[in-house]
């Protein structure tokens, strides 16, 4: 589950890491009344689950009225990474003479977590990463210990801080575990931590990935759940334990298991077609949750054949066929259906579709083909 | 032989009495399995298909010491009962269950490193090693023993592929389902070193997806010190980036797990990369 930076920089500032004054906006006008109560040079920020918001034009300096409100009213018009721009952050604008990237991460090579710094911060880090790695340093943190300030005075005296900017960062980066491990993020990054101009550290920028196998037991997070992260029928189906993503093409996907869901969408490509969609069905599922599976991809429009394929193991092939023929009233004409239908019962899965005038494939390979040709 | 479970392997089931988890014991102990013995707490002194249930681990172990524990527990206590089972010095644990906080595994994965235990897991369909044992979930039918040791990612995938191994005459030595999350206890490196280290395992096929570094780390190990023939699959080569595709570890991030990458860092060390998932029976065979 990803966070607006407005969301995020309010997580950092009740862990104790500073960030300059700011407010949302979701008009012009509310822009331009920020900007009064701030009384000072403001940064106009697009609010967008996307990175890449300065390269796009969604990150501007107004130091007026009259910039702040053409700075609005373009950034309310853009669209970046797929999102149109809804809300903006009103932010006091920094003097900057040191720019740090600093985050806090699950490793998953390490399989811990971990502390992320550079001297190269405002850049985007996976470039670092690639043009000079020996320019981010990573320490490994212990879950009971966080992160010991030592490691951070290291690592604050390695990024070239002064010993008073150290005590600041020292306490930054600490908390920033701390936050981490409190609300189950994933990732918690600061890009860039700066100096200002009276030389103190201040968060100017705010990511945070929550993890979303964890948020069962922070129901206090579930209010900064963000509707456009997904789509009405990605939820729905997350809520009926299905995992569905939406892809561009007219072939609609029902499988079992990630791993073969994944493997379909790239024999349909190998054979010329277009999936409309990933779609796991999850392990054990039943006639209810196909019959989901089936409508949701369904309220598609752009679908033009039903690709289902289902290797029974902890899923037995007569509850998908029974959810497959519940579901078969609401296929209009035009749809057709392709279903590759193995493992565990498939003997009964077979003939009830068989009774349902609906014939199967054995082989994935050929329901890809036969599906293909049917969608172009 | 085959790896890490075999006709002697004496298996205890965290969670025995749930669906999933007596269903399953069921079917292991048809496969032939030694279920000794299961662990729920407030259901001590039970018996689920003859196994006795007992309300710790501690218990069960002092009752019989198990070889291999597999866990069902739902996912918001499944770290705990790892922790219990590592506690107890159980050499060999397989955790079923999907859904487990990666935070909570972090610090599992510490209490696995300082006990020395493997892990196998989460998120994963358990290993067999057909005709002697099973500890997971896989539908038995389609394994056959053999020469070939299977490990991967994913679970139905994995089925995919065993299913055309069999239909093409070629059977198993073990196959080990490794997990679908961003952190397992198991990594492909040490799963592929175990079956070039096994005198019955002649051939290795590794079955990987898009997301984190493991099958490329997979490829430099074999470059360096597998010798026996190795057949690879990477699922998600369509994937959109920054998607989570179902699995919480399968997930393009900037330029790290990309299809592309592990296909070439396979190629360059000599493995042969299937483009479909059928097409490794048909590859392997050609090089036994």
């Amino acid at each position: 589950m990803k966070l607006h930076e407005h969301q995020a920089r309010k997580l950092l500032s009740e862990f104790s890491i500073p960030v300059p004054r700011g407010i949302v906006a979701s008009s012009v006008d509310e822009a331009i009344s920020a900007f009064h109560e701030l009384g000072g040079p403001v940064v106009v920020k697009a609010q967008v689950l996307s990175g890449g918001r300065g390269k796009a034009g969604g990150v501007v300096l107004a130091n007026n009225e009259a910039a702040v409100e053409s700075a609005a009213k373009n950034i309310l018009r853009l669209e970046i990474g797929g999102y149109s721009v809804k809300r903006l952050l009103i932010t006091d604008a920094c003097e900057i003479s040191k720019e740090i990237y600093l985050s806090a991460l699950i490793d998953r090579n390490a399989g811990a977590i971990a502390v992320m710094a550079s001297s190269k911060g405002g850049m985007d880090i996976e470039e670092v990463a690639l043009q000079s790695p020996e320019l981010i340093m990573r320490r490994h943190v212990d879950y009971a210990t966080g992160l010991p300030q030592f490691m951070a005075r290291e690592l604050g005296f390695e990024l070239g801080l002064d010993w008073d900017q150290v005590k600041e960062f020292q306490s930054i980066a600490s908390n920033l575990v701390e936050l981490l491990k409190q609300v189950d993020a994933s990732l918690v990054e600061i890009n860039p931590l700066i100096v200002d101009g009276e030389g103190h550290c201040r968060a100017i920028d705010a990511k945070i990935d929550l993890d979303d196998n964890a948020m069962g037991r922070h129901p206090e997070l579930e209010n900064l759940r963000n509707p456009e992260e997904y789509t009405r029928e990605e939820i729905e189906a997350r809520n009926a334990g299905i995992s569905y993503i939406k892809l561009d093409g007219n072939i609609g996907c029902m499988v079992n298991g990630a791993g073969l869901a994944m493997a379909l969408l790239d024999v349909i490509k190998g054979e010329g077609g277009e999936p409309a969609n990933f779609l796991d069905v999850g392990g054990g599922a039943d006639s209810v949750q196909v019959r989901t599976a089936m409508n949701i991809i369904l309220s598609d429009p752009t679908v033009r054949v039903i690709l289902i394929n289902i290797f029974g193991g902890i899923t037995r092939c007569d509850e998908v066929a029974n959810g497959v023929i519940e579901a078969l009233g609401s296929i209009s004409k035009d749809v057709d259906l392709v279903v590759r239908l193995v493992g565990t019962n498939e003997d009964e899965g077979l003939s009830l579709l068989k009774t349902a005038g609906i014939s199967a494939h054995s082989s994935m390979v050929e329901a890809v083909k036969q599906a293909v040709e049917l969608a172009s | 032989m085959s790896i890490l479970i075999n006709e002697n392997t004496k298996v205890m089931v965290q969670g025995i009495t749930g669906n999933q988890g007596s269903f399953h014991t069921n079917l292991m102990q048809q496969y032939g399995t030694n279920v000794i013995s299961g662990v729920v707490p407030g259901k001590g002194g039970e018996s689920v298909f003859g196994v006795p249930v007992f309300d710790t681990v501690i218990q069960a172990v002092e009752f019989d010491r198990p070889d291999c524990a597999v866990v069902f527990v739902p996912a918001a206590v499944a770290a705990d009962a790892i922790l219990e089972e590592v506690a107890c010095g159980i050499p060999l644990i397989i955790c079923i269950t999907e859904g487990i906080p990666v935070l909570d595994v972090t610090r599992v994965m510490q209490a696995v490193n300082a006990s020395g235990v493997r892990l196998i897991g989460p998120n994963c369909p358990g290993l067999i090693s057909p005709g002697r044992s099973k500890v997971g979930i896989m539908p038995s039918h389609i394994h056959m023993p053999g020469p070939v040791g299977v490990v991967s990612r994913s679970g139905t995938l994995t089925y995919e592929v065993v299913q055309a191994l069999t239909d093409a005459g070629i059977g198993q030595t073990t196959c080990v389902g490794i997990g679908g999350d961003p952190i397992i206890g198991t990594s492909f490196v040490e799963a592929v070193k175990m079956f070039q280290e096994d005198d019955e395992t002649r051939g290795i096929v590794v079955i990987g997806e898009i997301g984190g570094e493991g099958e490329e780390q997979c490829a430099e190990y074999i470059g360096k010190y597998v010798d026996k023939p190795v057949v690879g699959f990477i699922s998600g080569r369509s994937a959109p980036a920054e998607k989570r595709m179902g699995h919480a570890g399968a997930i393009v991030s900037g330029s790290t797990g990309s299809a592309d990458a592990k296909i070439s860092a396979f190629e360059e060390v000599g493995v042969s990369v299937a483009r479909i998932p059928t097409d490794i029976a048909a590859l392997i065979s050609d090089l036994l």
